[in-house]
């Protein structure tokens, strides 16, 4: 592990804020993009159906 | 070849381009290019993490805390960019009024309002053991913080207007005057001198570059943000052209209906 002295505690939060929004971020994308994808399919399933 | 010919030439060129932006075409290149585009971020980011974190030495300023700069410059000029990329598509829209444009710089928001925010999260950590505060009214910060408040405006007026084009049209005009902003946000070491903040870590100028120990896994994290943010955009992008065809399909359905 690498010694971070006593600018340990601002690098490891850094890091840590960094990573949970970036991670956040990617959660509600893919969660968005998942349900569009389904929104339309259920979309195109029910004009299918009244054509 | 005649000049006449040449633009017509060219014309034909540019509206073949453009075929690109059409959604069906938009929809097939880009679910080509997604897996790529990772791929990419996952070998830039992911090593340059990995030098800046583990393999570069102390700082004769900062010590260890200069570590922070592999997160917090990538972000800071991610959060720009992002908004310049979103004045460019919001004059796409404007101008030639393609759809994809102006849903490419609706996905953008966010990942800018998020870039922002690790920026100045960022910045206040770094701030606080550096210059003793954790904020300070100093021109970037300021220019900094104006510019997440005008992200978060942008996405609120998105969410307000029912109708899309007209969404569309109100936000192109945000953008072009955030845009102020953000340049105000690049450039406001170089107009003030009395700030806190540094000037530029990267510059064309090697006097002013930081240390080449520093640089080349700072220029890889760079290119990872820059992969991750065209991944996400692309992601999201995709997502709000399938959100305008379910839009238009119910509203056809509506009609249809009675």
């Amino acid at each position: 592990m690498v010694e971070l002295g006593k600018y340990a505690g601002a690098v490891l939060s850094s890091y840590g804020i960094t990573g949970l929004l970036l991670a956040g971020l990617s959660i509600v994308t893919w969660r968005q993009s998942v349900k569009a994808r389904r929104d339309l399919e259920a979309a195109e399933a029910r004009r299918a159906k009244n054509d | 070849m005649s000049s006449p010919q040449r633009i017509k030439q060219k014309r034909e060129g540019w509206n073949a381009l453009w075929e690109w932006a059409a959604p069906a075409k938009f929809m097939w290149l880009t679910g080509r290019a997604l897996p790529w585009v990772l791929a990419l971020c996952v070998v830039t980011l992911v090593p340059g993490m990995i030098w800046g974190f583990f393999l570069t030495p102390e700082a004769v300023n900062f010590g260890t805390s200069v570590k922070i700069i592999y997160i917090h410059v990538p972000s800071a000029m991610m959060a720009i960019n992002i908004w310049v990329m979103m004045l460019l598509a919001s004059l796409i829209w404007l101008v030639r009024r393609h759809h994809v444009s102006a849903l490419a710089a609706k996905g953008a928001a966010l990942i800018g309002v998020v870039m922002t925010l690790i920026a100045l999260f960022t910045g206040a950590i770094w701030g606080q053991p550096m210059w003793g505060t954790w904020w300070a009214w100093d021109p970037r910060l300021t220019s900094f913080l104006i510019l997440f408040l005008f992200y978060l405006g942008y996405m609120a007026l998105w969410a307000a207007i029912e109708d899309p084009d007209t969404a569309a049209d109100l936000t192109s005009v945000l953008c072009i005057v955030g845009s102020v902003f953000a340049l105000l946000s690049r450039y406001a070491v170089n107009f003030w001198n009395q700030g806190l903040h540094q000037g530029a870590s990267l510059s064309l100028d090697k006097q002013e570059n930081v240390s080449d120990v520093y640089w080349l896994p700072l220029v890889l994290c760079i290119m990872g943000f820059i992969f991750l943010f065209i991944a996400l955009l692309l992601i999201r992008a995709r997502t709000e052209v399938r959100k305008r065809r379910t839009h238009a399909l119910e509203i056809r359905e509506r009609m249809a209906d009675g």
